[in-house]
């Protein structure tokens, strides 16, 4: 996630009462996994993307075992 | 009127928030020490595992079942309660906290909202804020608000996880269900007594004389039939002090020698003299017990307990150790190896209050060392200032094998992703 300016390390704020819509960053398990990611809802399916060039986008389809855990609504960083 | 909310299988369901891939996987959760089962999730409970179970007797069905076992994490469940109470208490007049994972909410003069929708609110806000599923029971009494939760809980599919009692047709629909040991404040010799006469359901209880349910189980009896009537007759309570506090153990090895027990006890003792000096209040009697390990019919077994009147009421460490160790020293045997132990002080009266009596008194030097004393513990962490006949080097240590991070109360012990 580092072009939306989140690096290893950093500590996420995170709000769960939050609605996941489209452009969010969110905090979400995928196939057993936490991961972040900002999120891009359309019609038919969702997808997550990282943010990232050396990343590609993950497409999330009714196949995956998922949930968005919550959405960051802060990052701090440690000087 | 009045809506119960519950908590699914909560402590299950607190480790289920960081581990989301527990979803519907076996989980149980042990007691302090590790030693028996204290909460199931519904697939566990499939397993016949029963609520107690010692966890040794339980390893191989853990095992063979792929069960997710957790010790108690009290940091995690406590921290998860208070923020769903505190998301409850935002939603409602008027809160009362029951228990952990129990609260009541009173709507008085709320007619203009209609409530099945309002639940069904409460229900999606408390789950998606805190990731803890609840089930939410509405009716005019306390006590069809309990029924009506068990109807929530027991067809969250059909329900929406949320029952809302509001005819008198639904009111005898749910009481006819609910079998009468079920029962909100039917304990298990009264619910034995009435299935003996032949009253299996909450409605059949209804359909009692007044005079027999009062005669035979007290105006609180007669009270919680009227509740079942719709009748209303409990009101909301404020948190009030503690009856009667217990410290007691299981111990992680045999203890055979007096001095060992001595020490286990007298650190009970202030454990439950802490407690005590928390909610300002003092005992007037303790109840101290001793057994060996009821599961091993190879050794020889005994068990005793005594209880001590006190001559004054007391929240003393000093005096309570004092008074316990007495105790002890009257029921204890030689020649058993006993597995548990345990301190509880009754007869709690509001510190205030406490009489001075002709003869004996509590030393009054006590209360400035006790506050001395609790400071010094709160101030630089657990337990640094002890009774000299407490064993320095706890000897004492919770078994806690299986114990989850504590996600939401330590900065180094939140969940890690990469980036």
């Amino acid at each position: 996630m580092i072009d939306a300016g989140i690096n290893n390390g950093d500590l996420l704020i995170v709000d769960k009462s939050m609605d996941p819509t489209d452009g969010k960053i969110a905090v979400c398990f995928i196939d057993g996994e936490f991961t972040v990611k900002r999120l891009k809802v359309e019609k038919e399916c969702c997808w997550l993307l990282p943010e990232n060039e050396s990343y590609d986008p993950i497409r999330v389809t009714t196949e995956n075992d998922f949930v968005v855990w919550g959405i960051v609504i802060y990052v701090i960083k440690a000087l | 009127m009045f809506a119960l909310v519950d908590c699914n299988n909560f402590y299950a369901s607190c480790e289920r928030v960081f581990r989301p891939e527990l979803r519907g996987k076996p989980i149980v959760v042990l007691s302090n020490n590790d030693g028996c089962v204290i909460a199931r999730s519904n697939e566990a409970r499939k397993f016949g595992i029963p609520m107690g179970a010692a966890a040794y007797q339980y390893e191989k069905t853990f095992t063979d079942n792929n069960i997710f076992v957790f010790s108690s994490n009290y940091a995690l469940y406590g921290d998860m309660s208070a923020r769903v109470m505190d998301i409850l208490a935002s939603l409602a007049p008027e809160i009362e906290v029951y228990s952990i994972d129990e609260a009541f909410l009173k709507f008085e003069g709320c007619d203009f909202i209609n409530l099945q929708e309002y639940g069904s609110m409460i229900v999606k806000t408390v789950t998606k804020s805190t990731g803890i599923p609840i089930s939410v029971g509405i009716a005019n009494t306390k006590a069809l608000s309990k029924v009506a939760n068990k109807v929530a809980k027991k067809f969250p599919d059909k329900t929406g996880s949320i029952y809302l009692i509001d005819s008198d047709e639904k009111r005898i629909k749910a009481l006819k269900w609910l079998p009468v040991e079920d029962v909100w404040g039917i304990g298990r010799r009264h619910a034995k007594r009435l299935m003996a006469l032949g009253i299996k359901n909450a409605y059949e209880f209804t359909q009692l004389p007044d005079q027999w349910v009062r005669k035979n189980m007290s105006v609180v009896g007669l009270r919680l039939k009227h509740e079942l009537e719709g009748k209303p007759r409990l009101d909301m309570e404020t948190a009030k002090a503690k009856q009667n506090i217990a410290t007691t153990r299981s111990f992680d090895k045999n203890y055979t020698e007096y001095d060992q027990l001595r020490e286990r006890i007298t650190t009970f003792s202030v454990t439950c003299a802490e407690k005590l000096r928390r909610q300002k209040s003092s005992c007037n009697a303790l109840l101290i017990f001793l057994h060996t390990n009821g599961f091993r019919s190879d050794l020889p077994q005994y068990s005793r307990n005594i209880v001590m009147k006190l001559p004054f009421p007391t929240n003393s460490s000093i005096e309570i150790a004092k008074f316990a160790v007495e105790g002890l020293s009257l029921i204890f045997k030689q020649g058993y190896q006993y597995k548990k132990a345990g301190v509880i002080v009754m007869d709690i009266t509001p510190e205030e209050t406490n009489q001075i009596s002709m003869f004996e008194n509590t030393n009054p030097k006590h209360k400035l060392l006790m506050d001395v004393m609790d400071r010094l513990n709160s101030a630089i962490g657990q337990k640094k200032v002890k009774l000299a006949s407490q064993a320095l080097d706890r000897t004492w240590k919770m078994k806690q094998e299986r114990l989850s991070p504590r996600y939401t109360t330590r900065l180094s012990e939140i969940i890690i992703i990469n980036a």
